[in-house]
């Protein structure tokens, strides 16, 4: 880009302490918590009607909670590294960070595999199917942040990440902890339906 | 969108900390180098993507009336051929005659290029990025690039739909609402293959642009005002844009998780939509589905998307009918409240819409009274209209034509509403002309007269030049008779029990004595198709020829008119303008001129005006009110009407 963006001139007089960019990404994960409103009630939905296959969850799902858990710790760690320029640290927490995100979808491959074991299959009663495409979308949306977070490392290689350079790493940060938060409500919310 | 939202601009968060306050981007971010591509192709700039919004719009717009055009030959002359259709449309029109598939498709893609590609884009996007920075006083959206891109996925979403017309087996054909199963199994119909998985295709394309473009908007809303402008100080436009904003980002990833379900049913197998279906006399596999899941998540979106469409418009007219009437609009807040009311209703109705798929009866009523209530804040609005208009100083510009236009269509459109929110009537109404009427009327040609009032009143904002007022008033009456013509009829046809969506209507006995109506719609449509010419004409005369407008032509209030004719990159040349008063203060007694621009600070006003004007300045009579130094919003129309209202009946003392 050619020109600078208007928004961060203070000529606009920015009306609130948050800024553009970051408000972009609250914005976001309003219409991404709103897909997944979506799906899981037409969960509910579905299920109360009946003809609805009851199966166990796989407890490879346990294991990607662990993750990903771990996974908002080590970035609030390279968070901190950040703040204070300590740079090998910040790289090695982001570097943790894209690690344990990959672990989690590996860890969500192997569930599949489990459930393909148990013969729940994607094609079949809605009940597995669900399971599979609800599990699938957070899936790509942890793809998106895996591939932010990479960025953000590179970036981090270029001295570009530094005390006084952080609105992307908060953004990323807002976005890695929501869908952290996302898996646990959907975990929360599966286990209770099965 | 994520990866994109902070890594776009790298340098982005380190130059934030290193300018200086004082030497904002502003002043030197308009002087670089701009081509062709950057300034008219993947351009940055609100107003040429509002431009582009506006010429998609308007492209979609004539082949979506085409296409209606197409059904309506059929439905006015059902038993006549016409051989030079099979020169435009080949296989589909042998022998002279609408392939019965294809009428399917026409209406189809009708609906879906009106709805989403003209109203939603074709209106939301050009106004909301024109008027956005404009108003709120900004050099550009909070993004400019999300802006583009945003944009940019609006214009493959149309090629891709536009594309699936020349698909063999023919476009999507299961109505726009692309109700499963039939939409779901290819073989139901020829129209539900590839057609149908390009529709689905350009729809989520489509949803993601229009979740940018609302993320955007409400951004720059609550982020890039100028000083004073506070939101109670905000014209009413960029309160619907706002509303509009936010009813698009919780509503359209609903409706991707539809398709997206649905996506899955048609090409991997799975039966979430599916259930015991037996076609060409085979029972399918495919069980455990429900197609009443469909229905509620995509009217979960669908009917938020009505109020999507129309409350644009509304704002819009707003914005016209106070400036025209040289009158402060009628109470201010109120016109705020209902916007809001409407939003938050707009969520809890989509039952309505599913009366009759077997939904528990006490549900019904639920939904049935929820519908009703929106008559309330819709009635306040048109009440608002009619009060503002009431003893102004009209001037019939034909912007205000049109927003008049929108008032009359939203009324009558509105009333019959009332019939098809109650779950007993519906029984009767579901699926006949009525609901047709309707809809075309109160969201159709409401937010079309909407559009094209918007059109006409910031023309001269766009190109510098006014368009031709002879034209625009033939275009005006011709279009609104015609409006009248063709969906007023409709309504007895529909309590007559006429089905909606039928190839034709010979095959019963009581249609056919709607043979003659039919071709009265179809000689109206084309009368109405014809008056849209003369505006195309004159839109793209007046470019050139028309004349040379003035800063600010219809002596209005808000700041987009502050900003020089030859539109610059970044808006105002020198510093944004400060904002010290609300956007309707016209008419003041004492003020130099019939309106009060929004910039205008008290100190260079007469101390008569300075301050609330008193209620003579806004009703013309009665009820004595402090003038106060305050230079906030003004005593509203609507508070001293009430106040002189509660005087007469003895309720409070002069």
């Amino acid at each position: 880009m050619n020109r600078s963006m208007p928004s961060g001139s203070s000529v606009n007089s920015a009306r609130s302490a948050v800024h553009p960019r970051e408000f972009l990404m609250w914005g976001f994960l309003v219409s991404v918590f709103m897909l997944f409103a979506g799906l899981t009630s037409a969960f509910i939905v579905r299920r109360a009607d009946g003809n609805w296959l009851q199966f166990e969850l796989p407890q490879a799902f346990a294991i990607s909670t662990l993750l990903v858990v771990i996974s908002t710790v080590t970035l609030e760690l390279a968070r901190k590294a950040a703040r204070r320029n300590e740079f090998s640290a910040l790289r090695a927490w982001l570097l943790a960070t894209a690690v344990l995100g990959m672990a989690f979808l590996a860890s969500q491959f192997y569930a599949y595999l489990q459930l393909t074991g148990q013969g729940i299959f994607l094609v079949g009663n809605p009940s597995g199917s669900f399971l599979y495409v609800i599990s699938g979308v957070h899936a790509l949306h942890i793809v998106a942040a895996v591939l932010a977070v990479l960025v953000t490392l590179y970036r981090a290689y270029r001295w570009e990440v530094h005390s006084k350079s952080l609105l992307g790493l908060r953004i990323l940060a807002i976005f890695w902890h929501f869908l952290t938060i996302l898996w646990l409500y959907l975990y929360t919310f599966l286990w209770w339906m099965h | 969108m994520s990866t994109i939202a902070h890594s776009n601009d790298p340098t982005h968060g380190h130059s934030l900390h290193t300018h200086d306050p004082a030497h904002g981007h502003d002043v030197h971010g308009h002087h670089h180098k701009e081509t062709f591509i950057t300034k008219y192709i993947f351009s940055q700039d609100h107003k040429m993507i509002a431009k582009q919004y506006l010429f998609s719009g308007m492209l979609m717009a004539l082949i979506a009336a085409g296409l209606s055009l197409l059904f309506r030959l059929q439905l006015g002359w059902p038993d006549r051929t016409f051989p030079w259709l099979e020169s435009i449309i080949g296989e589909w029109g042998k022998g002279g005659r609408l392939d019965p598939n294809f009428y399917l498709s026409l209406v189809t893609l009708h609906g879906t290029l009106m709805v989403f590609f003209v109203l939603t884009a074709g209106l939301s996007g050009t106004f909301s990025n024109l008027l956005i920075p404009y108003q709120v006083g900004a050099r550009d959206m909070a993004s400019p690039f999300i802006n583009m891109l945003s944009y940019w996925l609006f214009f493959l979403s149309s090629v891709i739909m536009l594309a699936s017309l020349f698909v063999e087996s023919g476009p999507a054909s299961a109505g726009w609402t692309i109700y499963p199963p039939l939409s779901a199994l290819p073989q139901a119909i020829p129209g539900s293959g590839l057609g149908m998985t390009l529709w689905l295709i350009s729809m989520v394309l489509f949803i993601a642009s229009a979740l940018m473009a609302a993320l955007n908007y409400i951004t720059t809303i609550l982020n890039l005002r100028t000083q004073g402008m506070k939101m109670t100080r905000m014209p009413l436009t960029v309160w619907s844009f706002f509303c509009t904003a936010i009813l698009g980002v919780l509503s359209f990833p609903v409706l991707l998780s539809a398709s997206l379900l649905l996506v899955f049913d048609r090409s991997f197998g799975t039966s979430f939509y599916l259930s015991e279906i037996y076609i060409a006399g085979e029972a399918l596999t495919r069980t455990g589905g429900s197609p009443i899941l469909f229905q509620h998540l995509f009217w979960f979106l669908g009917h938020p998307e009505v109020y999507i469409v129309m409350m644009p418009a509304l704002g819009l007219t707003s914005e016209i009918i106070a400036t025209n009437a040289r009158k402060p609009i009628f109470g201010y807040r109120a016109m705020v409240g209902s916007l809001l009311g409407i939003s938050f209703l707009s969520f809890i109705v989509w039952g309505h819409h599913m009366f009759i798929t077997g939904m528990n009866p006490f549900l019904g009523n639920v939904f049935m009274i929820l519908t009703l209530v929106i008559a309330v804040p819709s009635a306040v609005k048109v009440f608002n209209y009619l009060a503002t208009l009431w003893r102004g100083n009209i001037r019939f510009t034909p912007a205000m034509m049109f927003a008049i236009g929108v008032v009359s269509l939203f009324i009558s459109g509105g009333l019959t509403g009332i019939y098809l929110g109650n779950a007993a009537l519906d029984i009767n109404l579901h699926d006949t002309y009525f609901v047709v009427a309707h809809f075309h009327i109160v969201m159709g040609s409401a937010s079309m007269f909407g559009m094209l009032a918007g059109v006409y009143h910031w023309y001269p904002k766009m190109y510098g030049r006014m368009m031709n007022e002879k034209l625009g008033y033939l275009h005006f009456w011709l279009t609104f008779a015609s409006v009248y013509l063709v969906f007023f009829p409709m309504h007895f046809m529909g309590l007559d029990g006429v089905p909606r969506r039928y190839y034709q209507f010979t095959g019963f006995e009581f249609m056919t004595e709607w043979m003659d109506m039919n071709r009265f719609i179809s000689v109206s449509a084309i009368m109405a198709t014809v008056a849209q010419l003369i505006f195309f004409y004159n839109f793209f005369h007046s470019m050139r020829r028309g004349r040379v407008a003035s800063q600010n032509p219809w002596g209005s209030t808000t700041l987009e008119w502050t900003t020089p004719v030859e539109r610059l990159h970044g808006n105002w040349p020198g510093e944004i303008p400060h904002v010290h008063r609300w956007p309707y203060d016209y008419s003041r007694p004492g003020a130099p001129q019939d309106f009060i621009m929004q910039t205008v600070p008290d100190e260079d006003l007469p101390m008569a005006v300075r301050g609330r004007p008193t209620n003579e300045a806004v009703s013309g009579a009665g009820v004595p009110e402090r003038v106060t130094a305050s230079t906030d919003r003004p005593v509203s129309a609507s508070s001293v009407f009430f106040a002189r209202f509660l005087h007469r009946i003895g309720l409070r003392r002069a």
